[in-house]
């Protein structure tokens, strides 16, 4: 992107080991060498959401494959065995490959530019948080190549369906490759919310205290704090787990004294803070939303900043309400029930506020609009079934039932998904700089809403008389047949919304003939709409002064002394670190290391179990030499001299 | 042009929001986050501690197994280390350069005792004669508490060789006539992580070791 005005600068060599093998790549770098080396974290959330896309088509193949299995009693479209992959891989990669990663792609591009930053604070740590991500969604889905095939675990791993000694298949490899893709794919999410927490605390414009924070900022902290907090369980989780599968210990293996409840502790103290892992980004988005199509400021900011650190630190306290039906006492069962009724109420508070916000605004109804109020209604429906089975009595009818798939269908799509495409409505005009077309948008959004309703309603249904979750067909004479295949039908209607939501996506990027964004098309409030569509590589050519909350709406209606100034222009120009190739190549130092893992056991002709560790080292040996060179490098960088009024 | 790659060579701390510098930030959160990994750990042992002494026939009395002087002794090494690491951060903040040295040598040495203790435990007690705790069983017997046991104190011991090869690498950049009171903040963030690791050893020594000749 060098404009005329653009100066270049002779990159800082001081700090810069020149290696033969791999040479820094320098400031006008472009193509492929560009995409796997960038630090800018805006090329970063794109490919974290083109990825995230791309495994939302995956898991949602597995979905339909399902959902084609249960659409008449007694199916053979999958074998009992299929059934159980289809449904670990479809809810693992939906949790940890697309909802997460989604997420982390609007943390990535939108964050920083609301809070008026030059780039998140360690750019490197981004990338191979990046890369790792990647190679967690490969390791996840090599599995289907191997022994046994993918796990049929479950997305919660239940032991002792992990034992080894219970696998259906011999030396069934699913379980182990789900355990690396997840402790991957663990750090790619501790690394980047490390950074996220450190940029949002550390980097803020000046002026731009903490009560300003937009409102998806604020959602981005309190999810990185939980992702710090929650997923250190579930990574001794599967460490425990990993050891007791490699090496025989006793962790969760019942019949050698260890105790499989304490899997479901561990995972669901992990799980619980995860599903508002999932949820509070979405929230976070339309939180931005619902106060550009209505006109009106939010109502009542803190109380929805407030009620989200509530809702965070609360999620750490309900994880039991997973295992009401596992005997955990009277005692424990109350004290979780009673935490998981309070929980609703921050949620609640959150849900009048947007609908305060709504109140007596001039609402516009376009695309994210659309989304926005689809997602109000669809997760409170799910946050009803929700309060529903935090009551015990009834938790133990709704338990292992439909009814508790079509919960966590409306918080999970018509909560998170809503928000999460909502969001690619909102700003992909920014990120493009091309509008996207109204019409085919809102048709997406019927599909989806008309689909979606079609399949998980009937689930309600479907569970109250009987039928069960994670079971691969029924008989004849329950009466499931037609509602399964109203659900059926509607899960193909949500399929055909989803790929020309998609396809609409891909094609803003590349479609020269719509129609251009500007800077604010929208009219909407936050710092990033002050910037053009799309956002230059270095964001702000002067660093912005912040008056007020809701800043580019205010520099456009507010009083004077709202109006943010700026920071004269630095002579030193905007510095810029530079490009490197160590993220990549300690990601596939860590990537080798797994694979050497999954593969060190082997049986010699003797039958003797060896162990052969050559290939776990030489990864191991790739991924500190990358972290050396790394640390070796240093940032570098060079400078940019944008205009006053380039950006 | 030679002008404005003089201004390129300038390196200066960023200003940050809130005055501390990034780096720390990053520090702490992590160590916020290792927290859980540590009490996740000791929770699992301390569930399985009681539960798992009446499985498989045999009584588990760990005394039987321990060995509670030498490890009073690296508790104690891994102690004193801290003093040197702390000197070590306070020698680089003053930019004198042979104290530091020497003072992460120290730190290096006493993280090195450490571990060759801990190595030295693990293979005693795996070979302990009539009492071997493996990783799965004890005197042959399947049993839970190596596996919680090995698998905490094998973590924390991982975090300990992690901080000596990082001093390490500080050591060996003292020699290449580089560092200078530029990196004071680097080295205090390794500080910072050396005593997180300390402290988490003054978690488990009482937890895991001690309370088994207390109750
Ligand atoms: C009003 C707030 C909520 C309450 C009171 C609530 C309560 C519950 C309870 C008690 C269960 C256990 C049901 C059972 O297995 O018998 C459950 C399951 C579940 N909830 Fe929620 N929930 C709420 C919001 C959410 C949100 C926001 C999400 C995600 C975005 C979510 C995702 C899930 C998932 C994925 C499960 C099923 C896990 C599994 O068994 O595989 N919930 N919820
Ligand atoms: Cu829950």
């Amino acid at each position: 992107m060098a404009t005329e005005s653009i100066k270049y600068v002779a990159p800082d060599t001081e700090n810069k080991v020149k290696t033969q093998v791999f040479p820094r790549p320098g400031q006008h770098t472009t193509g492929l060498v560009d995409w796997l080396t960038t630090i800018d974290h805006k090329k970063i959330g794109l490919m974290y959401g083109l990825t995230a896309l791309f495994f939302l088509i995956i898991g949602g193949i597995e979905a339909l494959l399902i959902r084609s299995q249960l659409w008449d009693h007694n199916m053979t479209v999958l074998t009992n065995r299929e059934y159980n992959q289809m449904f670990t891989m479809h809810g693992t990669t939906m949790v940890f490959l697309v909802i997460m990663p989604l997420s982390a792609a609007f943390f990535n591009f939108i964050m920083p530019l609301q809070i008026g930053a030059r780039d998140v604070a360690f750019p490197r740590m981004n990338t191979l948080s990046l890369w790792c991500f990647v190679a967690g969604g490969i390791i996840l889905n090599l599995s289907w190549f191997f022994t046994g095939g993918s796990p049929a675990i479950g997305w919660f791993g239940y032991a002792p369906l992990t034992d080894t000694r219970f696998a259906e298949v011999i030396g069934d490899m699913g379980p182990d490759f789900w355990v690396f893709a997840l402790q991957i794919l663990g750090v790619a999410s501790l690394l980047a919310s490390f950074n996220f927490i450190t940029t949002i605390i550390n980097m803020r414009a000046p002026g731009m205290t903490m009560m300003r924070l937009p409102l998806f900022t604020w959602m981005t902290l309190i999810v990185s704090f939980l992702i710090i907090l929650a997923f250190p369980a579930i990574t001794i989780a599967l460490v425990e787990l990993m050891f007791d599968r490699t090496y025989g210990t006793n962790f969760f293996d019942f019949l050698e004294g260890g105790k499989p409840h304490l899997w479901q502790h561990l995972f669901w103290i992990f799980g619980h803070p995860e599903v508002y892992i999932l949820i509070l980004p979405a929230m976070g988005i339309v939180s931005e939303v619902i106060p550009v199509f209505s006109r009106k400021p939010l109502f009542g900011y803190g109380l929805i900043v407030f009620s989200g650190a509530i809702i965070g630190f609360m999620g750490f306290a309900v994880w039991s309400h997973h295992m009401f039906t596992t005997g955990m006492g009277v005692v424990a069962t109350s004290a979780f029930s009673m935490l998981t009724m309070l929980i609703a109420i921050p949620t609640g508070v959150k849900i009048f506020n947007w609908i305060g916000t709504m109140w007596g605004g001039r609402i516009r109804f376009d695309t994210p609009m659309l989304f926005a109020l689809g997602f109000i209604t669809m997760f409170m429906i799910g946050g009803f079934t929700g309060i529903m089975h935090s009551s015990v009595p009834i938790d133990a009818q709704h338990q292992d039932s439909y009814f508790v798939v079509a919960h966590f269908h409306y918080v999970l799509i018509g909560g998170a998904l809503f928000g999460l495409f909502c969001g690619f409505y909102f700003w992909l005009p920014k990120m493009t700089g091309r509008m996207m077309s109204e019409k085919l948008g809102k048709l997406v959004f019927t599909l989806m809403f008309i689909g979606f309703n079609l399949t998980f309603f009937p689930m309600h249904y479907l569970g109250m008389i009987g039928q069960p979750r994670r079971t691969h067909t029924y008989n004849e004479g329950h009466g499931f047949e037609t509602w399964n295949q109203i659900a059926t039908i509607g899960a193909f209607i949500l399929g055909v919304g989803i790929v020309i939501g998609i396809y609409q996506f891909v094609n803003a990027f590349f479609n020269k003939k719509l129609k251009p964004a500007g800077k604010n098309p929208w009219d909407a409030r936050t710092l990033e709409w002050t910037l053009s569509s799309p956002v230059k590589e270095y964001n702000f050519a002067r660093t912005p002064i912040i008056k007020a909350r809701d800043q580019a709406w205010e520099n456009t209606y507010g009083p004077k002394d709202n109006q943010s100034e700026k920071e004269p222009l630095d002579d030193h120009g905007v510095h810029m670190p530079d490009r490197s190739w160590w993220p990549l190549i300690t990601a596939l130092g860590l990537f080798g290391m797994c694979l050497g893992m999954l593969f060190h056991r082997n049986i010699d002709p003797s039958g003797e179990l060896v162990r052969n560790y050559t290939f776990a080292i030489l990864g191991g040996v790739v991924m500190v030499t990358g972290i050396i060179m790394w640390a070796l490098e240093g940032p570098g960088g060079y400078h940019l001299f944008p205009k006053e009024d380039e950006e | 042009m030679s002008d404005a790659s003089a201004h390129a060579l300038e390196h200066h701390e960023p200003v940050t929001s809130t005055g501390i510098p990034n780096k720390k930030v990053l520090m702490w959160a992590f160590l916020g986050s290792d927290c859980m990994f540590f009490g996740t750990l000791i929770s699992t042992h301390l569930i399985y501690r009681k539960i798992s002494a009446t499985v498989g026939g045999n009584f588990l009395d760990i005394r039987d197994v321990f060995d509670i002087e030498l490890t009073s002794f690296s508790t104690f090494i891994l102690l004193a280390s801290s003093l040197f690491m702390a000197l070590a951060v306070s020698a680089i903040h003053k930019g004198n350069l042979k104290s530091t040295r020497w003072m992460l040598f120290g730190t290096i040495v006493f993280g090195a005792i450490f571990l060759a203790c801990q190595v030295y435990e693990f293979t005693h007690f795996v070979h302990a004669p009539g009492n071997e705790l493996t990783l799965s069983t004890y005197r042959g017997e399947p049993h839970v508490f190596g596996s919680t046991f090995y698998v905490l104190t094998g973590t924390h011991g991982t975090h300990v060789a992690i901080g000596v090869f990082w001093l390490l690498g500080w050591l060996a950049y003292s020699f290449t006539g580089k560092m200078s009171t530029a990196h004071a903040l680097d080295v205090e963030i390794c500080g910072l992580y050396w005593h997180f690791v300390d402290i988490v050893w003054i978690i488990i020594f009482p937890v895991i070791y001690l309370m088994e000749y207390a109750m």
